[in-house]
């Protein structure tokens, strides 16, 4: 197996897996694409001596950020190759379970502190909080390891369409309730509104996506120095470099020497939310009072329904899901998968994927039903 | 408990029968098969991040000069450049272009820059490879000369001139036509300029010969310039009107009329109207037969049938004895005011009214009939309202006048046109109104009831 830049950096992610750090996989690739962490132009920095040319060219010119499947692979093929044993435990009070990631992203997201109890019932129930089932272990048989950041975002949509179904119908209706229950009663604990949260959290990603793009088009992906393949490329290199600098020093004397914002220190947190900030509301602090209700004892969702994001898995090695289809579901539904795949900047597809994976383990008897009856999904009712 | 109310959301799988065909005998299309048929023709390989942003790149940029937001785009243009050095070789090469027109396009309009700013940009961009040389030479001559830098652009242009690397190419040899043809305009500025202290110098003057001297080789290299361009077919209106006023101006009437009989009749030029106009009023300074100028206007007239040339070629056709010709007349007066921008011109309406009355008043009535056939259902209103014969009133009585006269004739002097002006009052024109009254009544075509 031959080394190259991403596998090195798989090589990086299996060592902060191995030390149980607060980082997810995640995180990491979103500070090489903010350039915290040096890959595109990671030779810029290697010491004089050290000649770069011919096939160091193929290696060392990237060309593209790291890809969080294409990564996640190659932890697994690297740590299969190195033979490693198996990884310290993850436990519950590690970072990386996915109760403790749960509550980071609810917090990110902006929902209720109360959904965190649901979320943490759910993992129970599926069994994902289990040390086992959490810890890397390349030497088993068929070795994979849990991509945490995915899982917990995953179980948050679970949750979110227990409480709300997400078909573009009850969601509202419960909104209108809130709306109005949170007029009468402007002293009490707000009701979560669905709708003031959408409308908030759209605008903000919108915000944030545009943003996003926009220093995607600027990013300069060629270095000072430049990569060339043999020494008769050089001087041709070289000049054309020479070339773009100048250019380049041109047009900047005609941009406007704008107060140059220091570069932000890289941070897990892409979005804050404050308690007091009347332009944008804080949804922390709001009740689930409003979907939820009584049963003797214990409260239960007010709505009793469900949909299964998938009907059929592969029953094949691959075991894998059918392939997410956006138009095959709930306006909803699409908004919370890409606000989710945005955070963590992975495709809405695999985010689904993971969503299909949770439920097939919360509904594994509905599922051993279904495999019997033909190809139908069912409303699942509790 | 499970529930058996069934919801039905149909999978997209990789079916097992995938056809070639997208669209089957049964007339069924499957949308979603053509993207896994092209992603399999790239290989199914992913494109790298350095190609998509460099063309997020490129459409904000031209988002950006389309909304004029010079600032943005010369941001973006900033991170633009490290196309220069793609990895794709095709890329590559096609980015010193696309940098070039863009980047001339900011600095052409952005507040900050300047002569030397453009001027430092076209010298470096014409110097990355060898195939956009001749073009942004051209280009930057082009924006000196928008500046009123002209020694400055004869001097680009000269150096353009000699420009041997490339490939020969037709394209190539088009742009040096160009460079030389415009050089040849610069060299015709200077002559003409030449030509107007000349013309104020005596003939006793010592400067008087040198002077024309002078002139001389201006005009040499300028005709040699300019005649390898005029031969390809195009349109080249201010090299060819140039060109022939220094012919003319040293006598050379002869190949004056062969380059403008050429640049208006050649059948590989596209349609030009101004060729045939530049024709014709040299033939008429010329003193041509009369038979020759119709011929050249006959065609303008096809071109352009609302040019004001249209009158004098009314009056050429007048004065001829042939009767197509008078009956063409008619029609050339009738086919200018079915234009919009000419219902205001006076002369227009006085030779119609005056033609119309020769005609009616002579044996061919029937020519009015067919040339109103098609237009009484539109000129009516078109010319001869209630409101254009107020607004025409208060503007020009004269203009009124001749329209009413028209009207009248043509619709009877129930016509409401007509019956307004009757009812003004006028001291100059009270004379003219009465006279025209009785025409009216006498020749109108509504009362010979044809």
């Amino acid at each position: 197996m031959k080394m190259t830049v991403p596998r090195t950096l798989a090589f990086c992610y299996l060592s902060l897996l191995w030390q149980r750090e607060t980082i997810t996989l995640s995180d990491l690739l979103r500070f090489v694409e903010e350039d915290h962490i040096p890959y595109v132009n990671a030779f810029q920095h290697f010491p004089e001596e050290m000649k770069l040319y011919g096939r160091d060219k193929g290696i060392f010119a990237v060309e593209s950020w790291p890809d969080y499947e294409d990564i996640y692979k190659k932890t697994i093929e690297v740590a299969t190759f190195l033979d490693l044993p198996r990884f310290p435990d993850i436990t519950e009070d590690c970072y990386l379970h996915p109760n403790i990631l749960c509550l980071k992203y609810l917090m990110e997201v902006n929902l209720p502190d109360e959904m965190y109890s649901l979320t943490c019932q759910v993992v129970k129930m599926t069994g994902i909080g289990e040390v086992d089932f959490l810890t890397f272990d390349p030497i088993a048989k068929m070795a994979k390891t849990v991509k945490y950041d995915v899982q917990a975002v995953a179980l948050i949509v679970v949750v979110l369409k227990l409480l709300f179904l997400l078909d573009d119908n009850l969601e509202w209706s419960l909104s209108s309730l809130a709306e109005k229950h949170n007029e009468k009663n402007k002293n009490d604990k707000p009701w979560f509104d669905f709708r003031k949260w959408y409308q908030v959290m759209k605008k903000t990603v919108d915000e944030k996506k545009q943003k996003w793009e926009e220093a995607r088009a600027k990013y300069v992906w060629k270095s000072e120095k430049p990569l060339y393949y043999s020494s008769v490329d050089k001087p041709v290199a070289y000049k054309k470099r020479e070339m773009v600098v100048n250019l380049q020093k041109q047009f900047s004397t005609l941009v406007d020497l704008t107060p140059t914002t220091e570069k932000k220190k890289p941070s897990s947190f892409q979005f804050n939310w404050i308690e007091e900030d009347t332009d944008r509301t804080c949804f922390h602090g709001h009740s689930l009072q409003g979907v939820l209700k009584e049963k003797g004892q214990s409260l239960l969702t007010k709505n009793s329904l469900y949909w299964l994001s998938t009907q059929k898995f592969c029953r094949s090695y691959c075991k894998h899901v059918t392939t997410y289809e956006e138009s095959n579901f709930s306006l909803s539904y699409q908004f919370i998968l890409n606000l989710f795949s945005f955070l963590l900047r992975i495709k809405a597809s695999l985010l689904h994927e993971e969503v299909s994976l949770i439920e097939k383990k919360l509904f594994k008897k509905k599922y051993t039903i279904t495999k019997k009856k033909s190809s139908r999904s069912k409303k699942v009712r509790r | 408990m499970s529930d058996s109310s069934e919801e039905s959301t149909k999978p997209v799988t990789d079916d097992e029968h995938v056809d070639k065909s997208v669209l089957s005998g049964t007339g069924m299309h499957f949308p979603w098969l053509q993207n896994y048929i092209e992603s399999v023709a790239i290989g199914g390989k992913r494109k790298k991040d350095f190609a998509q942003t460099t063309s997020a790149c490129l459409s904000l940029i031209q988002e950006a000069l389309l909304k004029h937001q010079w600032q943005k785009a010369a941001e973006y243009m900033h991170s633009y450049f490290q196309t220069l050095e793609d990895s794709d070789s095709h890329k590559r090469q096609a980015a010193p272009e696309i940098i070039w027109r863009l980047g001339s396009e900011i600095l052409f309009y952005h507040p900050k820059s300047n002569v030397e700013a453009f001027s430092a940009f076209a010298d470096r961009m014409k110097n990355i490879g060898v195939m956009n040389y001749l073009k942004i030479s051209l280009q930057h001559a082009l924006y000196l000369l928008h500046h009123g830098m002209l020694e400055d652009a004869k001097r680009h242009l000269s150096e353009a001139e000699t420009w041997r690397y490339g490939e020969k190419s037709s394209s190539r040899e088009i742009l040096i036509n160009f460079i030389q043809a415009y050089k040849g305009l610069l060299q015709y500025y200077t002559w003409s300029k030449k030509k107007e202290e000349f013309s104020k110098l005596d003939k006793d003057d010592y400067a008087y010969s040198t002077a024309a001297q002078n002139m001389l080789s201006h005009t040499w290299k300028t005709s040699v310039n300019i005649s390898g361009l005029i031969k390809i077919p195009g349109v080249w209106d201010p090299f060819v009107k140039s060109y022939v006023e220094m012919l003319e101006f040293y006598g050379d009437q002869d190949g004056a009329r062969e380059v403008l009989t050429n640049y208006a009749y050649d059948e590989k030029f596209p349609s030009n109207p101004n060729a045939h106009i530049y024709l014709y009023n040299f033939l008429k300074k010329q003193k041509a037969p009369r038979a020759k100028l119709l011929s050249v206007l006959k065609i303008l007239y096809q071109i352009v049938p609302s040019h004001k040339l249209m009158l004098e070629f009314h009056t050429l056709l007048k004065k001829s004895e042939k009767e197509e010709h008078h009956k063409l007349a008619l029609q050339v007066l009738f086919g200018v005011l079915d234009f919009a921008g000419c219902t205001k011109n006076i002369t227009a309406w006085k030779y119609l009214a005056k033609y119309l009355r020769q005609t009616l008043m002579g044996n061919h009535p029937a020519w009015v009939q067919e040339e109103w056939n098609s237009r009484k259902n539109w000129w009516p209103s078109f010319h001869f309202s209630y409101f254009w014969a107020k607004s025409d009133w208060k503007e020009d009585t004269a203009l009124a006048f001749e329209k009413s006269f028209v009207a009248g004739l043509l619709l009877g002097k129930g016509c409401r046109y007509f019956r307004y002006i009757l009812k003004q009052d006028h001291q100059v024109l009270m004379k003219k109104i009465k006279r025209m009254k009785k025409s009216v009544k006498k020749y109108s075509i509504v009362n010979s009831g044809i």
